[in-house]
């Protein structure tokens, strides 16, 4: 995709390529198959019959991160598992989405804690935030929808706009706050003393840019302390209405 | 145009050509149905609403109701996958990681020329008279590129993967060539035509080659890497197995190659079993004769008859996939070595002597056979369907 993206001044046909691309990646949106705490029952709930998310083709859950688009991160963060996190998400392929579900993913939930990372948007910049503890399937299935409506909105072709790598790009240069675990501090370290590709992917430097969007509200707490979440965070605003998640 | 060009090249060439393009319509096809089908088997409604939105600007309201829902997933996952970035892990061993995908494709698309769709000449792409060996030799050619992915990605998994894919297959080559033999020698012909004629004068071979048949059923299982003999890709064990470290088009390619030779068993196996295009018995009934009397339509009626025997077979496979759990290592090599292989052989002996009985003493032996075979039917669905006592459950805690 390097070639073509975000190359070509808005028209006719750039629209219609880009409409027609992210509908198929929204349509097709395959999570990666691992959960952290209680909030990953409420995750499987939402395969079960009564609330069926292979509605919207997401049901395929993979179990490596090499073939998934999505990371549900389901449940408290732990300093210990943080790593585990960044890595699995450095392991996903372009393009990659992530859903903080429940109040433990979103800023740490009721664990503030020396070993509780608060909020997993300190390590991988997130889509989507879903609250409550555990939130319900159906609050899940809203937050999937509402991903959905933002992958629509996305540049793939086109210049400008919110464009994939710059939302991107942002976080993962950005300065990692000085609350992470020893662990990830070290691993800090070692990058900074070898310049070797995370888990093995080349990947281009790419600059820092400031967010165009930083006015936009952000409502979860925890966001608002990351400068570099470019993409405002959406939380939910009211119940989800029935008849969007019934059948 | 010089006679043989048209004959040999040009005219195998276009039919090869509908014949992969229908197959990989059914391939494409058959990913919605399967998840579909699954989420019908599990009291789920499964993938419903990608492309209804399409669907509902073209069509008058009065038709929505009967297409399915979610058609359009068919074209969203591709195009997914093309759009996604392609992975090179720096540690793997480039050359073969990028073989790894396309080789088991080549066989399994290669197979489609040797399948005959129907009566000759027509919906025949080449007629070889030793077909059915062809076919056998290059479809167990597809596990090398398994193999060959699951070590170049240089990942534990994925090398647990190959390593257990190869001892599956070669485990379950024997049972599966084994199977065939009993058949070779009732209707004796490697050509698959003369098969189907054969099961159209007398008997689907089902019923004289019932064990037979069952062991082919399994074994192409085995061989497909499904459900219950799904041990490579082992999600609970090895991540994804084989195919780890694969993103994009790259594991895209894997599973096109696998449901390839999915429909490739099928088709075997309803030509070697099922009687293939025809729908006859003891030369009554839609056989070859009577299909190519009837010209054009002849030939694309019995088409149809055996692509809706293969699509049967298809939707076995997702039935077995929704039924049965995963077999232990241990367990399936024991099937495969110490019951599969043993029942192929008995099935073989069984069926020399008595063919050999039938030339001597001058009866039809595989008349014998199918009323053996339909016997052991018989029995099974008396056990089956027999009138037994009403099970009392324990009542529930709730209700207590």
């Amino acid at each position: 995709m390097g070639l073509i993206e975000n190359r070509f001044d808005p028209n006719v046909l750039t629209t219609s390529v880009d409409k027609f691309f992210n509908w198929a990646r929204k349509s097709s949106l395959w999570p990666m198959q691992f959960g952290l705490a209680c909030c990953a029952i409420e995750m499987m709930a939402v395969l079960d019959p009564r609330h069926d998310m292979a509605r919207f083709g997401a049901e395929v859950f993979r179990a490596t991160p090499r073939q998934a688009d999505l990371m549900i991160v389901s449940g408290t963060v732990t300093e210990k598992m943080a790593p585990i996190v960044r890595r699995l998400w450095d392991q996903m392929p372009d393009p990659k989405w992530v859903i903080a579900m429940g109040s433990c993913a979103t800023c740490g939930g009721p664990y503030d804690t020396y070993a509780v990372t608060q909020g997993v948007d300190r390590l991988i910049p997130v889509d989507v935030y879903i609250p409550g503890c555990p939130p319900r399937p159906e609050a899940l299935i809203w937050g999937l929808m509402e991903l959905q409506k933002k992958i629509e909105k996305m540049h793939v072709i086109r210049k400008g706009g919110e464009s994939y790598d710059f939302a991107r790009a942002a976080v993962r240069d950005s300065i990692r706050p000085v609350h992470e675990g020893p662990a990830l501090r070290a691993e800090q370290a070692k990058a900074q003393l070898k310049q070797a590709p995370i888990s093995g992917i080349k990947r281009t430097p790419i600059e820092e840019k400031k967010p165009k969007a930083a006015a936009a509200p952000v409502a979860t707490p925890a966001a608002s302390d990351v400068p570099s979440a470019s993409e405002p965070a959406t939380t939910l605003s009211e119940t989800p209405e029935a008849d969007e998640i019934e059948n | 145009m010089p006679e043989p060009l048209m004959r040999y090249l040009i005219w195998p060439l276009v039919k090869f050509l509908v014949a992969f393009l229908i197959v990989q319509v059914i391939v494409a096809a058959m990913n919605y149905i399967e998840r579909r089908l699954l989420g019908l088997m599990q009291a789920r409604l499964g993938p419903n609403r990608v492309g209804n939105e399409v669907f509902e600007k073209i069509t008058p309201r009065s038709l929505h109701r009967f297409i399915p829902g979610g058609l359009l997933q068919i074209i969203a996952d591709p195009i997914k996958f093309i759009l996604k970035e392609d992975i090179v892990p720096s540690s793997s061993e480039k050359v073969a990681y990028f073989l790894g995908p396309m080789l088991p494709l080549i066989p399994a698309f290669l197979v489609f020329c040797l399948i005959p769709y129907g009566p000759p000449p027509t919906f025949v792409v080449t007629h070889v008279n030793v077909g059915l060996l062809l076919i056998l030799a290059l479809t167990s050619t597809g596990v090398y590129g398994i193999i060959l992915g699951g070590w170049a990605s240089n990942n534990k998994y994925s090398l647990m993967g190959g390593l257990r894919s190869a001892a599956q297959m070669v485990s379950y080559e024997v049972p599966f060539g084994l199977s065939i033999v009993g058949v070779l020698m009732l209707c004796g012909s490697f050509d698959l035509v003369r098969i189907i004629n054969y099961q159209a004068d007398h008997i689907w071979n089902l019923f004289p080659q019932l064990i037979a048949a069952f062991i082919f059923l399994v074994a192409m299982n085995a061989e497909n890497n499904r459900t219950p003999f799904d041990l490579p890709e082992a999600e609970s064990e090895l991540v994804a197995g084989y195919h780890t470290e694969y993103s994009a088009m790259k594991f895209a390619f894997f599973m096109l190659a696998e449901y390839s030779s999915m429909i490739v068993n099928c088709c075997l196996m309803v030509s070697l079993f099922f009687g293939g295009w025809t729908l006859a018995i003891n030369g009554y009934g839609l056989t070859t004769g009577v299909l190519r009397g009837w010209g054009l339509a002849g030939g694309i009626l019995g088409a149809v008859i055996f692509i809706s025997k293969v699509m049967l077979f298809m939707l076995m496979y997702i039935w077995f996939r929704a039924t049965f759990p995963r077999f232990r290592f241990d367990q399936l090599m024991d099937l495969g070595w110490k019951w599969m292989i043993p029942l192929a052989l008995a099935n073989i002996a069984v069926t020399a002597v008595v063919v050999l009985l039938g030339l001597q003493f001058n009866f039809q032996g595989e008349v014998v056979l199918s009323i053996a075979g339909a016997a052991i039917i018989a029995f099974t669905l008396f056990l089956l369907l027999r009138p037994r006592a009403k099970v009392i459950h324990a009542r529930r805690v709730s209700e207590a």
